[in-house]
């Protein structure tokens, strides 16, 4: 049915059709919004949940691990300084094979304080072994949870995932969003069937200690199964699109590329502007496309190379920066594409909140054609 | 051994987990001085030195941390730590 919801709200009705039975999440700016409305449908018996309240995020995601270890579809959700509260337990989720799955509500890391958007704080634990999708929008945002539960859960991937969604911008926006019925969720993500559960009956341990004659066959094992991810990913996304209409089969996904010269590449909200720009530069006569990467972990090496063989200047839009080389999406789109000559830029933009209008796209398509890059855009030269 | 997802594992499994690779000195038993007292049986932290039918002392490498502890304590010098061959 269609509805007007907030960002946050939409999200919040996708998790309560996706009956996770453990829900633990510590309240932080601007992820509150989907926490409050989920704890008020515990509270209104809408959904039957174990709601606990916890004292920071670190315990949040501490009790999700356990509760997920003992057979249960869990969730949380968090933001920045919260994520990074939870950086420890990220590892040992992953490392166990939890599927746990978990919203972030992108927002900048401190310091500076800063409560607005960029990705650095999910993309800062893009290598602890979790899957990572952006959302474009609401419709997306909601679509991608019952995606995760469905990828995360299967037995040839069992690894966590976060549905990433930018702060603000996407969850405290009003929009239209299809959301399914319950029965329409149930036929689509069965109850999760648990691999090891930890069982008084039938004792076992998890998360063992591993001597160096173990653990990387354990590391690789994380790796072989985020390989597999990649497909299951897509399978999921086909059986999304055949079942709701809305279809997430691509891991990457075109925006008038097939004649494009010029390439921009973003993840999450901006994917939105870069569009309606590029319609207006495509109504000047310039070859300009989008590809939106969808899921930054797995990385689609493949379908990048593919998507962009015909292109010669690709321009990255990076909502983050690692700092001492370059923005994080750049650095994988060069390597997805390195040997084929083609020339990839990167442009840090947006950084905690900073604005980023069509006319800001447009100035960074003109600086790619030049062969400027690699630098931040927008900077208030002014200030510094 | 197939490694089973999530790092699980049933209980009883501490008896399997042998040292490994990674012990880089592991203690000698000489022979020469030694009294019988039984010592380095007593502080082996891992419980794996035995006593041999001779009434002398040995090792069990399978799960010897290499702790030296052994080494340390025995009261005429007769163990000494030696560096790994690998
Ligand atoms: S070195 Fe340590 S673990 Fe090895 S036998 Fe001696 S006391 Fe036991
Ligand atoms: S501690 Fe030394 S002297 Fe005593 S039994 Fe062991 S090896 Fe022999």
């Amino acid at each position: 049915m269609m509805e007007i919801l907030e960002g946050s709200h939409a999200v919040a009705e996708a998790v309560k059709r996706c009956r996770p039975e453990v829900i633990a999440a510590y309240p932080i700016t601007p992820q509150t919004h989907i926490v409050e409305a989920l704890a008020s449908m515990v509270a209104d018996c809408e959904l039957d949940a174990d709601y606990i309240c916890v004292e920071s995020e670190f315990s949040a995601l501490s009790a999700c691990l356990g509760a997920s270890a003992a057979g249960s579809r869990v969730y949380s959700a968090t933001t920045s300084q919260g994520l990074a509260l939870m950086f420890e337990v990220c590892f040992n989720v992953a490392g166990m094979r939890q599927p746990v799955v978990m919203t972030i509500a992108n927002r900048a890391m401190g310091a500076p304080l800063n409560i607005w958007n960029d990705q650095q704080d999910s993309i800062s634990l893009r290598d602890a072994g979790w899957m990572q999708f952006y959302a474009e929008d609401n419709q997306e945002a909601n679509d991608l949870h019952y995606i995760a539960y469905k990828v995360a859960e299967d037995h040839d991937v069992l690894l966590p995932a976060m549905v990433c969604f930018d702060g603000f911008i996407l969850t405290h926006t009003y929009e239209p969003v299809d959301i399914p019925t319950l029965e329409e969720v149930d036929a689509f993500l069965p109850p999760y069937k648990p691999v090891n559960i930890l069982d008084a009956k039938n004792p076992m341990s998890l998360g063992m200690y591993a001597t160096p004659d173990y653990y990387m066959e354990f590391r690789y094992e994380v790796e072989e199964a985020m390989k597999r991810a990649r497909k299951v990913f897509a399978d999921v996304g086909a059986e999304f699109g055949e079942t709701f209409g809305r279809d997430y089969s691509g891991l990457v996904e075109g925006y008038r590329l097939e004649d494009a010269e010029i390439a921009l590449v973003a993840m999450g909200s901006i994917c939105g502007t870069v569009k309606d720009a590029i319609d207006e530069m495509r109504e000047e006569g310039k070859k300009v496309g989008l590809l939106k990467i969808r899921s930054f972990r797995p990385f689609p090496s493949e379908e990048i190379k593919a998507a962009l063989a015909g292109v010669s200047k690709v321009a990255v839009l990076d909502k983050n920066i690692s700092l001492g080389q370059k923005g994080a999406v750049a650095l994988e789109v060069k390597d997805a594409l390195y040997g084929t000559g083609t020339e990839v830029l990167d442009y840090i933009v947006a950084l905690g909140g900073r604005d980023i209008r069509k006319r800001d796209i447009r100035a960074v398509a003109d600086l790619a054609e030049k062969g400027i890059g690699d630098q931040f855009y927008g900077l208030r030269t002014e200030v510094l | 051994m197939a490694l089973r997802v999530g790092c699980a594992a049933p209980p009883g499994r501490a008896h399997d987990n042998k040292t490994g690779s990674w012990r880089v000195f592991k203690p000698v038993f000489k022979y020469e001085k030694c009294v019988k007292c039984g010592l380095c049986e007593v502080v082996c932290p891992e419980g794996c030195v035995y006593e041999r039918e001779d009434g002398f002392y040995v090792a069990d490498y399978d799960y010897c941390k290499g702790c030296g502890l052994c080494v340390e304590e025995c009261p005429v010098d007769d163990i000494e730590m030696v560096q790994e061959e690998k």
